[in-house]
Protein backbone atom coordinates (compact mmCIF):
# COMPACT_ATOMS: atom_id res chain seq x y z
CA UNK A 1 0.00 0.00 0.00
CA UNK A 2 1.82 3.41 -1.04
CA UNK A 3 2.36 5.99 1.11
CA UNK A 4 0.02 9.22 0.37
CA UNK A 5 2.51 12.28 0.31
CA UNK A 6 0.59 15.11 0.57
CA UNK A 7 1.14 18.26 -1.88
CA UNK A 8 0.00 20.94 0.88
CA UNK A 9 3.56 23.33 2.11
CA UNK A 10 4.35 22.04 5.69
CA UNK A 11 5.27 26.09 6.75
CA UNK A 12 3.07 28.88 6.50
CA UNK A 13 2.47 30.88 3.56
CA UNK A 14 3.87 33.63 5.91
CA UNK A 15 6.70 32.10 6.64
CA UNK A 16 7.30 30.75 3.52
CA UNK A 17 7.49 34.13 2.28
CA UNK A 18 10.08 35.64 4.80
CA UNK A 19 13.44 35.60 2.57
CA UNK A 20 16.54 34.46 4.34
CA UNK A 21 18.89 37.31 5.54
CA UNK A 22 21.60 38.57 3.15
CA UNK A 23 23.76 38.53 5.54
CA UNK A 24 23.45 34.92 6.21
CA UNK A 25 25.31 34.26 2.69
CA UNK A 26 27.91 36.83 4.07
CA UNK A 27 28.52 34.89 7.19
CA UNK A 28 28.81 31.06 5.43
CA UNK A 29 31.15 32.45 2.62
CA UNK A 30 33.27 34.20 5.99
CA UNK A 31 33.36 31.35 7.80
CA UNK A 32 34.45 29.00 5.64
CA UNK A 33 38.13 30.96 4.85
CA UNK A 34 41.02 31.05 7.29
CA UNK A 35 42.65 34.53 7.81
CA UNK A 36 39.53 36.61 7.94
CA UNK A 37 39.62 40.29 9.39
CA UNK A 38 36.10 40.92 10.23
CA UNK A 39 34.36 44.16 10.13
CA UNK A 40 31.18 42.34 9.78
CA UNK A 41 30.48 41.56 13.83
CA UNK A 42 27.57 43.35 14.81
CA UNK A 43 28.51 43.04 18.66
CA UNK A 44 31.02 44.50 21.08
CA UNK A 45 34.30 43.13 20.74
CA UNK A 46 34.64 43.40 24.65
CA UNK A 47 33.85 40.64 27.10
CA UNK A 48 31.04 41.18 29.60
CA UNK A 49 32.88 43.32 32.77
CA UNK A 50 33.92 40.97 35.44
CA UNK A 51 31.57 42.88 38.03
CA UNK A 52 28.63 41.50 35.91
CA UNK A 53 30.01 38.34 35.24
CA UNK A 54 30.73 37.54 39.24
CA UNK A 55 27.11 38.89 39.93
CA UNK A 56 25.39 35.63 37.64
CA UNK A 57 28.10 33.54 39.42
CA UNK A 58 27.16 34.35 42.69
CA UNK A 59 23.53 34.06 42.16
CA UNK A 60 23.74 30.55 40.67
CA UNK A 61 26.42 30.04 43.50
CA UNK A 62 23.40 31.12 45.88
CA UNK A 63 20.67 29.21 44.14
CA UNK A 64 18.33 31.55 42.28
CA UNK A 65 17.75 29.11 39.78
CA UNK A 66 14.01 29.31 39.62
CA UNK A 67 10.70 31.72 37.63
CA UNK A 68 11.02 35.11 38.41
CA UNK A 69 7.72 37.41 37.77
CA UNK A 70 6.67 37.76 34.09
CA UNK A 71 7.66 40.91 33.54
CA UNK A 72 10.81 40.39 35.30
CA UNK A 73 12.24 40.87 39.08
CA UNK A 74 11.04 44.36 40.79
CA UNK A 75 14.38 45.32 41.55
CA UNK A 76 15.92 44.69 38.33
CA UNK A 77 12.48 47.02 37.04
CA UNK A 78 13.37 49.79 39.21
CA UNK A 79 16.99 49.97 38.46
CA UNK A 80 16.06 50.37 34.63
CA UNK A 81 13.60 52.97 35.76
CA UNK A 82 16.06 54.55 37.85
CA UNK A 83 18.98 54.19 34.84
CA UNK A 84 16.16 55.77 32.24
CA UNK A 85 15.25 58.62 34.58
CA UNK A 86 18.72 59.68 35.48
CA UNK A 87 20.30 59.15 32.45
CA UNK A 88 17.99 60.13 29.00
CA UNK A 89 15.42 62.01 31.12
CA UNK A 90 12.55 59.02 30.78
CA UNK A 91 9.95 58.06 33.17
CA UNK A 92 8.74 54.83 32.85
CA UNK A 93 7.01 53.43 36.20
CA UNK A 94 8.70 49.93 37.19
CA UNK A 95 5.18 48.54 38.82
CA UNK A 96 3.27 48.69 35.33
CA UNK A 97 5.50 50.03 32.78
CA UNK A 98 8.65 47.97 31.99
CA UNK A 99 8.94 44.35 30.88
CA UNK A 100 12.32 43.05 30.92
CA UNK A 101 12.71 40.96 28.11
CA UNK A 102 14.65 38.36 26.21
CA UNK A 103 17.51 40.41 24.39
CA UNK A 104 15.80 43.59 22.66
CA UNK A 105 14.61 41.70 20.20
CA UNK A 106 12.22 39.67 21.91
CA UNK A 107 10.80 42.89 22.78
CA UNK A 108 10.76 44.36 19.48
CA UNK A 109 8.36 41.19 18.49
CA UNK A 110 5.95 41.62 21.10
CA UNK A 111 5.41 44.63 20.99
CA UNK A 112 4.69 44.20 17.27
CA UNK A 113 2.35 41.66 18.06
CA UNK A 114 0.60 43.56 20.63
CA UNK A 115 -0.01 46.33 18.27
CA UNK A 116 -0.65 45.24 14.89
CA UNK A 117 -3.93 43.63 13.03
CA UNK A 118 -3.57 42.15 10.23
CA UNK A 119 -2.86 44.48 7.00
CA UNK A 120 -1.79 47.24 9.36
CA UNK A 121 1.35 48.84 7.69
CA UNK A 122 4.44 50.12 9.50
CA UNK A 123 6.36 52.43 8.50
CA UNK A 124 10.21 51.39 8.62
CA UNK A 125 12.97 53.61 8.92
CA UNK A 126 16.02 52.65 6.15
CA UNK A 127 18.51 51.46 6.36
CA UNK A 128 17.60 49.23 9.29
CA UNK A 129 18.21 46.06 11.61
CA UNK A 130 17.59 43.00 9.42
CA UNK A 131 14.50 41.93 11.55
CA UNK A 132 12.69 44.58 11.41
CA UNK A 133 10.99 43.53 8.41
CA UNK A 134 10.07 39.86 8.91
CA UNK A 135 9.04 40.29 12.68
CA UNK A 136 6.44 42.29 10.92
CA UNK A 137 5.37 40.17 8.08
CA UNK A 138 5.21 37.43 11.09
CA UNK A 139 2.87 39.53 13.24
CA UNK A 140 0.63 40.34 10.33
CA UNK A 141 1.51 43.72 9.53
CA UNK A 142 2.76 45.06 6.24
CA UNK A 143 6.20 47.01 6.04
CA UNK A 144 6.50 50.75 4.61
CA UNK A 145 10.23 51.13 4.09
CA UNK A 146 11.28 55.40 4.42
CA UNK A 147 14.26 56.17 2.84
CA UNK A 148 17.45 58.28 4.08
CA UNK A 149 20.20 59.11 2.62
CA UNK A 150 24.11 59.94 3.05
CA UNK A 151 22.97 63.43 2.06
CA UNK A 152 21.63 64.12 5.81
CA UNK A 153 23.67 61.82 7.18
CA UNK A 154 20.73 59.35 7.03
CA UNK A 155 18.16 61.15 9.19
CA UNK A 156 14.38 60.59 8.74
CA UNK A 157 12.87 63.98 7.87
CA UNK A 158 8.77 64.44 8.14
CA UNK A 159 8.32 65.00 4.17
CA UNK A 160 9.61 61.61 3.54
CA UNK A 161 7.12 60.27 6.65
CA UNK A 162 4.00 62.05 5.15
CA UNK A 163 4.72 61.07 1.88
CA UNK A 164 4.54 57.21 3.19
CA UNK A 165 1.50 57.36 5.62
CA UNK A 166 -1.82 55.90 4.14
CA UNK A 167 -4.85 55.56 6.69
CA UNK A 168 -3.61 51.79 7.25
CA UNK A 169 -0.32 53.41 8.71
CA UNK A 170 -0.43 52.17 12.51
CA UNK A 171 3.35 52.56 13.67
CA UNK A 172 6.98 53.12 13.03
CA UNK A 173 9.56 51.95 13.97
CA UNK A 174 13.39 53.69 13.75
CA UNK A 175 16.64 52.93 15.53
CA UNK A 176 18.72 55.32 16.84
CA UNK A 177 21.74 55.41 17.39
CA UNK A 178 21.55 54.04 14.10
CA UNK A 179 22.61 49.95 12.87
CA UNK A 180 23.78 49.86 10.04
CA UNK A 181 24.54 53.75 9.70
CA UNK A 182 26.03 55.01 13.31
CA UNK A 183 23.24 57.78 12.54
CA UNK A 184 21.74 59.57 15.27
CA UNK A 185 18.80 61.79 15.84
CA UNK A 186 18.65 65.35 18.26
CA UNK A 187 15.84 66.67 20.01
CA UNK A 188 14.77 68.86 17.13
CA UNK A 189 15.08 66.84 14.45
CA UNK A 190 13.04 64.83 16.67
CA UNK A 191 10.31 67.56 17.47
CA UNK A 192 9.79 67.88 13.58
CA UNK A 193 8.68 63.96 13.42
CA UNK A 194 6.58 64.26 16.72
CA UNK A 195 4.37 66.75 14.60
CA UNK A 196 3.75 64.76 11.85
CA UNK A 197 3.57 61.52 14.31
CA UNK A 198 0.88 63.37 16.77
CA UNK A 199 -1.27 64.63 13.28
CA UNK A 200 -1.52 60.84 12.02
CA UNK A 201 -2.38 59.20 15.84
CA UNK A 202 0.88 56.91 15.02
CA UNK A 203 2.69 54.47 17.87
CA UNK A 204 6.02 54.75 17.80
CA UNK A 205 8.50 52.02 18.44
CA UNK A 206 11.70 53.39 19.26
CA UNK A 207 14.56 51.03 19.01
CA UNK A 208 17.70 52.29 21.35
CA UNK A 209 19.79 49.70 21.89
CA UNK A 210 22.84 51.85 21.13
CA UNK A 211 21.92 54.96 23.38
CA UNK A 212 24.84 54.36 25.75
CA UNK A 213 26.80 54.46 22.74
CA UNK A 214 27.42 58.41 21.06
CA UNK A 215 30.28 60.08 21.30
CA UNK A 216 29.61 63.47 20.36
CA UNK A 217 26.57 64.42 22.62
CA UNK A 218 24.39 62.66 24.96
CA UNK A 219 21.51 60.56 23.35
CA UNK A 220 18.52 62.06 22.86
CA UNK A 221 15.40 59.45 23.76
CA UNK A 222 12.64 60.11 21.30
CA UNK A 223 9.95 58.70 24.50
CA UNK A 224 11.60 61.70 26.59
CA UNK A 225 10.05 64.78 24.07
CA UNK A 226 6.58 66.18 25.45
CA UNK A 227 2.95 63.94 24.96
CA UNK A 228 5.42 61.38 22.98
CA UNK A 229 5.73 59.06 25.94
CA UNK A 230 1.78 57.81 25.85
CA UNK A 231 2.79 56.81 22.23
CA UNK A 232 6.15 55.34 22.56
CA UNK A 233 7.39 52.01 22.73
CA UNK A 234 10.96 52.13 24.18
CA UNK A 235 12.68 49.24 23.47
CA UNK A 236 16.26 48.72 24.80
CA UNK A 237 18.54 46.35 26.69
CA UNK A 238 22.03 45.60 27.80
CA UNK A 239 23.32 44.13 24.59
CA UNK A 240 25.52 46.70 23.39
CA UNK A 241 25.70 49.25 26.08
CA UNK A 242 27.14 46.19 29.03
CA UNK A 243 28.80 44.30 26.08
CA UNK A 244 25.85 41.61 27.04
CA UNK A 245 24.98 40.18 23.82
CA UNK A 246 24.59 36.73 24.43
CA UNK A 247 22.89 37.07 27.99
CA UNK A 248 19.75 38.16 25.91
CA UNK A 249 18.51 40.54 28.38
CA UNK A 250 16.49 43.69 27.01
CA UNK A 251 13.13 45.20 28.06
CA UNK A 252 10.54 47.33 26.55
CA UNK A 253 8.80 50.42 28.35
CA UNK A 254 5.20 51.86 27.44
CA UNK A 255 1.99 53.14 28.77
CA UNK A 256 0.57 50.66 30.91
CA UNK A 257 -2.28 49.52 28.19
CA UNK A 258 0.27 48.69 25.77
CA UNK A 259 2.64 46.75 28.56
CA UNK A 260 -0.22 44.66 29.46
CA UNK A 261 -0.88 43.37 26.10
CA UNK A 262 2.81 42.87 25.90
CA UNK A 263 3.01 40.65 28.51
CA UNK A 264 0.23 38.64 27.88
CA UNK A 265 2.48 37.41 24.58
CA UNK A 266 5.38 37.51 27.05
CA UNK A 267 3.71 35.05 29.73
CA UNK A 268 2.42 32.62 27.45
CA UNK A 269 5.60 32.58 25.39
CA UNK A 270 8.67 33.16 26.95
CA UNK A 271 7.10 33.31 30.54
CA UNK A 272 10.13 35.47 32.33
CA UNK A 273 13.74 36.22 31.75
CA UNK A 274 16.45 34.19 33.29
CA UNK A 275 16.77 35.07 37.11
CA UNK A 276 20.70 35.16 37.28
CA UNK A 277 20.95 36.97 33.73
CA UNK A 278 18.51 39.46 35.41
CA UNK A 279 20.82 40.06 38.95
CA UNK A 280 23.43 40.20 36.80
CA UNK A 281 22.00 43.41 35.07
CA UNK A 282 20.89 44.96 38.13
CA UNK A 283 24.73 45.17 39.39
CA UNK A 284 25.87 46.27 35.35
CA UNK A 285 22.85 49.44 35.94
CA UNK A 286 24.33 49.69 39.78
CA UNK A 287 27.89 49.70 39.71
CA UNK A 288 29.03 49.58 35.40
CA UNK A 289 29.24 53.22 35.03
CA UNK A 290 32.95 52.81 34.52
CA UNK A 291 32.59 49.99 32.90
CA UNK A 292 30.19 51.63 29.97
CA UNK A 293 32.32 54.82 29.97
CA UNK A 294 35.67 53.02 28.99
CA UNK A 295 34.33 50.98 26.34
CA UNK A 296 32.35 54.18 24.84
CA UNK A 297 35.60 55.94 25.12
CA UNK A 298 37.91 53.14 22.92
CA UNK A 299 34.79 53.08 20.19
CA UNK A 300 34.79 56.39 20.09
CA UNK A 301 38.76 56.64 19.42
CA UNK A 302 38.05 53.76 17.14
CA UNK A 303 35.54 55.90 15.07
CA UNK A 304 37.82 58.65 15.07
CA UNK A 305 40.55 56.21 13.33
CA UNK A 306 38.03 54.25 10.75
CA UNK A 307 36.56 57.78 9.58
CA UNK A 308 39.93 58.96 8.79
CA UNK A 309 41.23 56.58 7.34
CA UNK A 310 38.41 55.76 5.53
CA UNK A 311 38.99 59.54 3.97
CA UNK A 312 42.56 58.93 3.24
CA UNK A 313 42.07 56.02 1.24
CA UNK A 314 39.62 57.90 -0.31
CA UNK A 315 36.01 56.61 0.49
CA UNK A 316 33.31 59.05 1.59
CA UNK A 317 32.18 58.18 4.75
CA UNK A 318 29.43 60.72 7.01
CA UNK A 319 30.77 61.00 10.57
CA UNK A 320 29.12 58.51 12.58
CA UNK A 321 27.96 59.96 15.87
CA UNK A 322 26.81 56.38 17.58
CA UNK A 323 26.74 52.67 17.40
CA UNK A 324 29.69 51.06 16.60
CA UNK A 325 29.43 51.00 12.44
CA UNK A 326 31.13 53.14 9.93
CA UNK A 327 28.93 53.06 6.49
CA UNK A 328 31.57 54.24 4.07
CA UNK A 329 30.25 54.67 0.46
CA UNK A 330 31.66 52.49 -2.10
CA UNK A 331 29.41 54.68 -5.39
CA UNK A 332 33.07 55.74 -6.60
CA UNK A 333 34.21 51.74 -7.33
CA UNK A 334 31.36 51.29 -9.69
CA UNK A 335 30.27 48.34 -8.10
CA UNK A 336 27.42 47.10 -6.07
CA UNK A 337 27.28 46.88 -2.54
CA UNK A 338 26.91 43.00 -2.86
CA UNK A 339 30.16 42.77 -5.58
CA UNK A 340 32.53 44.95 -3.60
CA UNK A 341 31.62 43.16 -0.57
CA UNK A 342 32.41 39.65 -2.11
CA UNK A 343 35.49 40.61 -4.11
CA UNK A 344 36.72 42.32 -0.87
CA UNK A 345 36.27 39.02 0.79
CA UNK A 346 37.44 36.81 -1.87
CA UNK A 347 40.24 39.08 -2.62
CA UNK A 348 41.23 40.74 0.55
CA UNK A 349 39.62 38.19 2.93
CA UNK A 350 38.27 41.24 4.87
CA UNK A 351 34.65 40.73 5.79
CA UNK A 352 32.30 43.74 5.59
CA UNK A 353 28.30 43.48 5.16
CA UNK A 354 27.28 45.24 1.98
CA UNK A 355 24.68 47.86 2.61
CA UNK A 356 21.70 46.80 0.84
CA UNK A 357 20.97 44.02 3.29
CA UNK A 358 19.82 46.70 5.54
CA UNK A 359 17.08 47.84 2.53
CA UNK A 360 17.01 50.01 -0.68
CA UNK A 361 19.07 53.24 1.38
CA UNK A 362 21.74 51.23 2.28
CA UNK A 363 22.53 50.80 -1.80
CA UNK A 364 26.08 52.11 -2.80
CA UNK A 365 27.06 51.52 1.01
CA UNK A 366 29.31 48.82 3.03
CA UNK A 367 28.34 48.64 7.04
CA UNK A 368 32.34 48.35 8.75
CA UNK A 369 32.20 47.58 12.25
CA UNK A 370 35.15 49.55 14.06
CA UNK A 371 34.43 47.02 17.20
CA UNK A 372 37.22 45.68 16.37
CA UNK A 373 40.93 45.69 18.08
CA UNK A 374 43.23 48.86 16.29
CA UNK A 375 45.49 46.06 15.24
CA UNK A 376 42.82 44.71 12.88
CA UNK A 377 41.32 48.21 11.91
CA UNK A 378 44.67 49.10 10.66
CA UNK A 379 45.27 45.88 8.63
CA UNK A 380 41.93 45.39 7.46
CA UNK A 381 42.40 49.04 5.97
CA UNK A 382 45.48 48.23 4.51
CA UNK A 383 43.50 45.80 2.53
CA UNK A 384 40.93 47.71 1.67
CA UNK A 385 43.35 50.18 0.65
CA UNK A 386 44.89 47.34 -1.92
CA UNK A 387 41.84 46.40 -3.17
CA UNK A 388 40.79 49.67 -3.78
CA UNK A 389 44.02 50.14 -6.05
CA UNK A 390 43.35 47.59 -8.01
CA UNK A 391 39.90 48.64 -8.87
CA UNK B 1 44.49 69.43 23.03
CA UNK B 2 41.35 69.65 25.61
CA UNK B 3 41.65 67.90 29.56
CA UNK B 4 39.94 64.98 27.65
CA UNK B 5 41.84 63.95 25.18
CA UNK B 6 45.02 64.55 27.50
CA UNK B 7 43.46 61.72 29.52
CA UNK B 8 42.79 59.27 26.86
CA UNK B 9 45.95 59.89 25.69
CA UNK B 10 47.80 59.11 28.74
CA UNK B 11 45.73 56.14 28.62
CA UNK B 12 46.52 55.03 25.49
CA UNK B 13 50.32 55.19 25.63
CA UNK B 14 49.88 53.04 29.10
CA UNK B 15 47.82 50.46 27.38
CA UNK B 16 50.40 50.75 24.36
CA UNK B 17 53.65 52.83 24.03
CA UNK B 18 54.10 51.67 20.55
CA UNK B 19 51.77 53.61 19.14
CA UNK B 20 52.95 56.16 17.33
CA UNK B 21 52.00 59.92 16.71
CA UNK B 22 50.28 59.34 13.62
CA UNK B 23 47.97 56.63 15.08
CA UNK B 24 47.57 58.40 17.79
CA UNK B 25 46.39 61.64 16.08
CA UNK B 26 43.67 59.71 14.27
CA UNK B 27 42.42 57.98 17.67
CA UNK B 28 42.03 61.20 19.00
CA UNK B 29 41.20 62.64 16.03
CA UNK B 30 43.60 65.40 16.07
CA UNK B 31 47.00 66.25 14.35
CA UNK B 32 50.24 63.97 14.80
CA UNK B 33 52.12 67.42 15.39
CA UNK B 34 49.59 67.84 18.40
CA UNK B 35 50.36 64.67 19.48
CA UNK B 36 54.25 64.78 19.84
CA UNK B 37 53.71 68.09 21.20
CA UNK B 38 52.01 67.07 24.15
CA UNK B 39 53.61 63.58 24.74
CA UNK B 40 57.00 66.16 25.01
CA UNK B 41 54.83 68.26 27.65
CA UNK B 42 53.80 65.28 29.75
CA UNK B 43 57.38 64.04 29.79
CA UNK B 44 58.77 67.86 30.80
CA UNK B 45 55.98 67.64 33.38
CA UNK B 46 57.21 64.15 34.50
CA UNK B 47 53.69 62.79 34.12
CA UNK B 48 54.83 60.08 31.79
CA UNK B 49 58.09 58.80 33.40
CA UNK B 50 58.83 56.15 31.05
CA UNK B 51 57.89 54.04 28.38
CA UNK B 52 58.50 50.47 29.45
CA UNK B 53 56.99 47.25 28.00
CA UNK B 54 55.48 44.87 30.44
CA UNK B 55 57.54 41.65 29.78
CA UNK B 56 56.29 38.35 31.05
CA UNK B 57 59.65 37.03 31.85
CA UNK B 58 58.11 34.11 33.07
CA UNK B 59 57.74 32.97 29.37
CA UNK B 60 61.53 32.96 29.12
CA UNK B 61 62.91 29.90 29.86
CA UNK B 62 65.95 30.59 30.87
CA UNK B 63 64.59 33.41 33.25
CA UNK B 64 67.37 34.42 35.06
CA UNK B 65 65.04 36.87 38.13
CA UNK B 66 63.57 36.23 41.28
CA UNK B 67 61.45 38.95 43.15
CA UNK B 68 60.67 39.45 46.42
CA UNK B 69 58.54 41.61 48.50
CA UNK B 70 60.00 42.52 51.54
CA UNK B 71 58.49 43.98 54.64
CA UNK B 72 60.33 46.24 56.51
CA UNK B 73 60.05 48.32 59.78
CA UNK B 74 62.07 50.95 60.34
CA UNK B 75 62.35 53.82 63.26
CA UNK B 76 61.17 56.96 61.46
CA UNK B 77 63.80 60.13 62.12
CA UNK B 78 62.87 63.62 63.40
CA UNK B 79 62.13 66.21 60.52
CA UNK B 80 62.59 63.74 57.72
CA UNK B 81 60.55 60.82 58.77
CA UNK B 82 60.46 57.84 56.68
CA UNK B 83 61.73 59.96 53.89
CA UNK B 84 64.91 59.52 53.83
CA UNK B 85 65.85 55.76 54.71
CA UNK B 86 62.97 55.25 51.81
CA UNK B 87 65.21 57.33 49.53
CA UNK B 88 68.25 55.45 50.27
CA UNK B 89 66.52 52.02 49.61
CA UNK B 90 65.54 53.68 46.17
CA UNK B 91 69.23 53.89 45.44
CA UNK B 92 69.81 50.20 45.09
CA UNK B 93 69.20 48.71 41.49
CA UNK B 94 68.10 45.46 43.13
CA UNK B 95 64.95 47.62 44.22
CA UNK B 96 62.10 47.61 42.13
CA UNK B 97 59.64 49.66 44.24
CA UNK B 98 59.40 50.90 47.54
CA UNK B 99 55.44 51.78 49.28
CA UNK B 100 55.34 53.45 52.50
CA UNK B 101 52.37 51.32 54.12
CA UNK B 102 49.61 52.03 56.49
CA UNK B 103 48.03 49.89 59.09
CA UNK B 104 50.23 46.90 58.15
CA UNK B 105 52.67 46.33 60.92
CA UNK B 106 55.58 47.16 58.71
CA UNK B 107 56.41 50.57 57.40
CA UNK B 108 58.06 50.28 54.03
CA UNK B 109 57.28 47.52 51.71
CA UNK B 110 60.43 46.82 49.07
CA UNK B 111 60.12 44.76 45.80
CA UNK B 112 63.45 43.44 45.04
CA UNK B 113 64.23 41.76 42.07
CA UNK B 114 67.95 39.14 41.69
CA UNK B 115 69.34 36.53 39.84
CA UNK B 116 68.22 33.75 42.59
CA UNK B 117 66.83 33.53 46.11
CA UNK B 118 70.21 33.54 47.55
CA UNK B 119 71.14 36.38 45.92
CA UNK B 120 67.95 38.32 47.26
CA UNK B 121 68.72 36.52 51.05
CA UNK B 122 71.91 38.34 50.67
CA UNK B 123 71.18 41.54 49.84
CA UNK B 124 68.78 41.74 51.94
CA UNK B 125 70.52 40.51 54.92
CA UNK B 126 73.80 42.93 53.86
CA UNK B 127 72.23 46.20 52.81
CA UNK B 128 68.50 45.97 53.79
CA UNK B 129 68.81 44.92 57.08
CA UNK B 130 72.16 46.34 58.12
CA UNK B 131 70.74 50.35 57.59
CA UNK B 132 70.50 52.51 60.54
CA UNK B 133 67.17 52.88 60.79
CA UNK B 134 65.42 49.34 59.97
CA UNK B 135 64.53 47.38 62.77
CA UNK B 136 63.47 44.14 61.20
CA UNK B 137 62.82 42.64 57.72
CA UNK B 138 60.36 39.50 56.32
CA UNK B 139 60.70 38.64 53.21
CA UNK B 140 58.06 37.20 50.78
CA UNK B 141 59.09 35.34 47.33
CA UNK B 142 56.97 35.62 44.23
CA UNK B 143 55.73 32.54 43.10
CA UNK B 144 53.68 33.23 40.06
CA UNK B 145 52.41 36.56 38.74
CA UNK B 146 48.77 36.35 37.33
CA UNK B 147 48.00 40.00 37.16
CA UNK B 148 50.80 42.94 36.79
CA UNK B 149 50.02 46.36 36.67
CA UNK B 150 46.81 45.73 35.67
CA UNK B 151 47.38 43.51 32.75
CA UNK B 152 46.52 39.32 33.53
CA UNK B 153 49.48 38.00 31.73
CA UNK B 154 47.66 34.78 30.86
CA UNK B 155 44.55 35.82 29.84
CA UNK B 156 42.99 34.49 26.46
CA UNK B 157 42.18 37.13 24.34
CA UNK B 158 40.79 35.42 20.85
CA UNK B 159 37.85 36.66 19.75
CA UNK B 160 34.83 34.23 20.92
CA UNK B 161 31.89 35.96 18.56
CA UNK B 162 30.85 35.03 15.46
CA UNK B 163 33.14 36.20 12.04
CA UNK B 164 29.09 38.09 10.49
CA UNK B 165 26.88 39.16 12.42
CA UNK B 166 23.52 41.57 12.15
Amino acid sequence: MSEQVSTRSRLSETVSAIRPSGIRRFFDLASSMEGVISLGVGEPDFVTPWRVREACISALERGYTAYTSNAGTLELRREIQHYLEERFSVSYRAEEEIIVTIGASEAIDIALRAVLDPGDEVLVVEPCYVSYEPIIRLAGGVPVFLQTSARNNFKLTPEEMERCITPRTKAIIFCYPNNPTGSTMNRQEWEKLAAVIERHDLLVLSDEIYAELTYDHLHDSFAALPRMKERTILISGFSKAFAMTGWRLGYVCAPPDLTAGMLKIHQYTMLCAPIMAQMAAVEALRRGRDDVERMVESYRQRRNYIVRSFSDIGLACHEPEGAFYAFPSIASTGLSAEEFAERLLMEEKVAVVPGDVFGQSGQGHIRCSYATSLEQLERALERIDRFLSRL
Amino acid sequence: MNKQQRTELLRLLEEDSRLNSSQLAKLLGTTADEVEQEIQALVDEKVIVKFPALVNWERIDDNPYVTAMIDVKVTPKREVGFDEVAERICRFPEVKAVYLMSGAGYDLSVVLEGKTMREVSSFVSQKLATLDSVISTATHFILKRYKHDGIVLEERDDDRRMVVSP
